[in-house]
């Protein structure tokens, strides 16, 4: 039976945002995307980087030598460490799209009225009848 | 081993000129009056990367023992016949001039021997035997004198490639050389680079070494540089139709060179967005090595595990590497090459990487459109 | 210091729990840290003229690194100074939770290694050492210092590495692989002769800053992603060098670390080396043996930046070739290219393998127990 876990309020995070949001012993970073939420494991499937300390960026494109574009921007993240592109949407690698890809997890946002009916596990805020929360099942 | 196949083209054979004189009949007035007067023509070209006695620059059986020829590594016309066409039944034979006039600071200098060795290429070899085709010599750290003379040579079809020091001025990919590429691409000449250098720069990045075997030994990684110049500055991504031709290179260094690259590729492509697929595909579609010298060790096992390696098997072109010292007898092929890749190292290989010698079968066909 | 330990397999089942050894941990000083270590001169010189080296840009290499100027992000201490610079951090994020037993401190920056000025660049070269003792050795015993030296100058060098070698905090000879000249060139044998006189590998870490030569031998690269790759091909001739100029037939002791250099490129070298020496050698009749067997006895290698090959079995054929004796863990902390030893390897080693590659090697090359 998946549960409920209540990770933060919506309010939280603004779009072009993330934090990271502790769900037992799992860590998943938390992203607003214009309006939109989406979680990804914080563990870079490359080398395990924590990828919600890395860059919120668009991606680079290119026509050829001496074309620069950004197309995208604040749809991507990119690893804190060995600087890997991830689609926030999909959790996948820019540069290898079939075979290395973030652990995507469902982020809904969810108002309290429905919340406070139970069952939820909420580790580290008090959830209220009024505002939204952002819910994770697991 | 033995070639056993008939119709190989090799694609890296060496002439030596024999000397400045050889070349001053197709030099203007003027450049004739200079090298006459400036004693230009009592001393040779060699090479500082190819003393011509070293043991490396020339076999000791494909030296002439006398004549007018004495010496010469390789010898004329009818020493490359003997000893390498019909010795090994060859298809074709790629001819590169290596010349020290190629580290010449003067590039008009330059250009004009560039200029004359054509000429002389296509008068005494190319004339001379129909199996035979060169790659155009030019004078690289001057990209316009340098376009000016594929211009020049390209009507003439059995001219199938571009010449370029492996180290000159600045690493080949930058966009300053990209003129030399824009004109081999529309004429449908394939870039080779062979190994040495002009020595404009130390020989590795941490300066020069004390001996001559360091710097040969280096230069399979200097290749390394130069491919991922290539693959950098994007200049696939600008000439789609573009081989690169590596010539001398070794071939052990490419499985480390792509896996490095892919990874490397991954985390700084923001920089080098032009590349938008792994490198090591790139190297397998634009990137090809001659054979000889062959650097792997002489256990099979390690060979065919490179191989396996690699895993494509269109990278790899026949050479002999004539007059050069890589290999004694006939044994031109390492052992332990399997059957159905040497049929493709030696025919489909060369053939897809240098398109002009699919597109002239013929010596007449080639020397349609002649201008030299 | 109280270090938890660590399953070492990715896939977790192992249960076989191993303390790790690694090769290439690079402290770096605070804000004027080095301070209290220099004369009233050299701190007037350092804040007036700064540092000389060859290259344009004062304070940055010249093709931008990418990823927070080349450093892991989440290395950035919270109190301030770069990343590298907080022994708290160091054992927080790497040395606990990883379970490193042994970490071998490469102090790159303001070693003095590639300073123009040879008198500054001995003061800082003692300074540094003395600081790596103070500031991190002392605090932590898993931690082991380089005797940082200019090589540019053997004198000095010598006597620094004379001066340090006694203090058993220091396991090893830190010099820069970017030379001006190849590092087996004869100016630099007093440096060989002191080490192995003191039984001390020398560690050779490629530094950022150009030596006397481009990085290539095609001249200077545009792209970070080229400079990058030079570490492995401007590594390579420091390796041919020593071997050709017959250093280890000289000093037959003498044990190399290449740290940052790449490996793969070390059986592909050998092979290359042995076909032209058959030909050559009479040009070097000091080298007595296939140049391959003075690779093989005389290197180690660090491993980071570890390969990644298209098929992940492909790298047990490079540790064949390399030997598993000579391979050693390193993680390159905090610099972006980090090996987090719990994924860095995608291919299954046995227990003995892993052992060697993740301590063992290292323990027996260095004298750590």
């Amino acid at each position: 039976m998946p549960q409920k876990h209540v990770v933060a309020k919506a309010a939280d995070i603004t779009p072009g945002h993330k934090l990271v949001a502790k769900v037992g012993n799992r860590d998943i970073a938390v992203f607003n995307v214009d309006g939109e939420f989406y979680g990804l494991a914080n563990t870079c499937p490359h080398e395990g980087g924590p990828l919600c300390e890395g860059f919120i960026t668009g991606i680079a494109l290119s026509a050829g030598p001496n074309d620069y574009r950004i197309e995208r921007k604040g749809e991507f993240i990119r690893c804190p460490w060995h600087g890997w592109e991830f689609d926030i949407r999909t959790g996948q690698s820019w540069c290898d799209p079939k075979s290395v890809r973030a652990r995507q997890f469902n982020v809904r946002v969810a108002h309290g009225d429905e919340l406070v009916q139970g069952p939820y596990v909420a580790e580290t805020l008090k959830v209220e009848k009024d505002g939204d929360y952002l819910v994770i099942e697991l | 081993m033995k070639l056993t196949k008939t119709g190989a083209i090799d694609c890296d054979m060496h002439v030596n000129v024999p000397s400045v004189r050889t070349l001053m009949p197709y030099m203007s007035d003027y450049w004739q009056d200079q090298i006459a007067t400036r004693y230009i023509d009592r001393s040779s070209f060699a090479h500082m990367s190819y003393p011509a006695r070293s043991p490396l620059s020339g076999r000791k059986d494909w030296r002439p023992a006398d004549g007018p020829l004495k010496g010469i590594p390789g010898g004329g016309l009818a020493d490359v016949q003997a000893n390498l066409l019909d010795r090994f039944n060859l298809g074709m034979a790629v001819c590169n001039v290596i010349h020290g006039s190629n580290s010449l600071f003067n590039e008009d200098m330059g250009a004009e021997f560039c200029k004359a060795i054509n000429i002389w290429m296509a008068r005494a070899f190319l004339d001379k035997d129909p199996r035979l085709r060169a790659s155009i010599a030019v004078h690289a750290q001057n990209p316009q004198l340098a376009v000016e003379e594929i211009e020049r040579c390209a009507g003439d079809k059995r001219f199938v490639a571009v010449l370029l020091p492996l180290m000159g001025d600045s690493p080949l990919g930058r966009r300053i050389y990209w003129p030399i590429y824009e004109a081999a691409q529309r004429h449908g000449l394939a870039i080779a680079v062979h190994a040495g250098s002009t020595y404009r720069w130390p020989l590795s990045g941490v300066g020069f070494g004390s001996y001559q075997i360091e710097d040969y030994v280096h230069m399979g990684a200097q290749f390394e540089n130069l491919i991922v110049s290539f693959l950098a500055e994007g200049v696939f991504a600008k000439y789609p139709d573009l081989k690169l031709v590596c010539m001398e290179s070794g071939f052990t260094f490419i499985p480390t060179l792509m896996w490095r690259a892919n990874k490397t590729w991954r985390g700084v492509r923001a920089e080098v967005p032009w590349i938008d697929e792994p490198p090591a595909e790139i190297i397998r579609r634009h990137v090809r090595f001659t054979l000889q010298p062959v650097d792997a060790p002489r256990d099979e096992r390690i060979l065919k595990r490179i191989l396996e390696q690699i895993d494509c098997d269109d990278l790899l072109l026949f050479s002999s590497d004539y007059p050069h010292w890589q290999f004694d007898g006939d044994d031109i092929l390492p052992d332990g090459l399997p059957e159905h890749l040497i049929r493709q190292i030696a025919i489909e290989n060369p053939l897809a990487a240098f398109p002009r010698l699919a597109a002239a079968a013929t010596i007449s066909d080639a020397l349609a459109g002649s201008a030299t | 210091m109280n270090a938890p330990t660590t399953t070492l397999s990715a896939d977790g089942k192992s249960g076989e729990k191993l303390m790790l050894a690694d090769c290439d941990i690079h402290p770096i000083q605070k804000p004027g840290e080095l301070n209290p270590y220099l004369s009233v001169r050299w701190r007037e010189h350092m804040a007036t003229f700064g540092p000389h080296v060859r290259q344009g840009l004062a304070e940055r290499i010249a093709w931008p690194r990418m990823m927070a100027s080349g450093q892991r992000v989440d290395c950035y201490p919270p109190e301030g100074g770069p990343p590298g610079s907080s022994y708290e951090m160091l054992r927080d994020q790497h040395l606990d939770p990883n379970g490193i037993e042994h970490g071998m401190l490469i102090a790159l920056s303001k070693g003095g290694m590639e300073e123009r000025n040879q008198d500054f660049a001995a003061a800082l070269m003692h300074a540094t050492n003395q600081w790596q003792k103070d500031h991190w050795c002392d605090r932590d015993p898993r931690l082991h210092a380089g005797i940082v030296v200019n090589s540019e100058d053997p004198v000095t060098a010598v006597k620094e590495i004379e001066l340090r070698a006694p203090d058993k905090a220091f396991k090893q000879i830190i010099t820069s692989a970017r030379t001006n000249e190849p590092l087996g060139r004869r100016r630099f044998w007093p440096v060989f002769a002191a080490a192995q006189e003191t039984g001390l590998p020398i560690g050779l870490h490629p530094q950022a800053h150009p030596g006397g030569a481009p990085s290539t031998g095609l001249g200077w690269p545009s792209y970070y992603m080229q400079e990058h790759f030079t570490f492995t091909t401007a590594s390579e001739p420091v390796a041919i060098s020593l071997v050709m100029e017959g250093v280890f037939e000289q000093f037959p002791n003498l044990k190399i670390a290449m740290i940052e250099a790449g490996f793969s490129w070390a059986p592909i070298l050998a092979w290359r080396m042995d076909r032209i020496w058959e030909r050559m050698r009479k040009e070097v009749p000091h080298v007595k043996r296939p140049p391959s067997e003075y690779l093989k006895e005389h290197f180690w290698f660090a491993t980071q930046p570890m390969e990644e090959p298209e098929n992940p079995q492909d790298l047990l054929d490079i540790f064949d070739w390399v030997g598993w004796d000579r391979l050693m863990y390193s993680s390159d902390y905090p610099h972006w290219d980090y090996d987090d030893p719990r994924f860095v390897l995608r291919v299954k080693l046995d227990d003995g393998k892993k052992r060697k590659l993740f301590r063992d090697n290292a323990v027996a090359l260095y004298g750590l127990e």
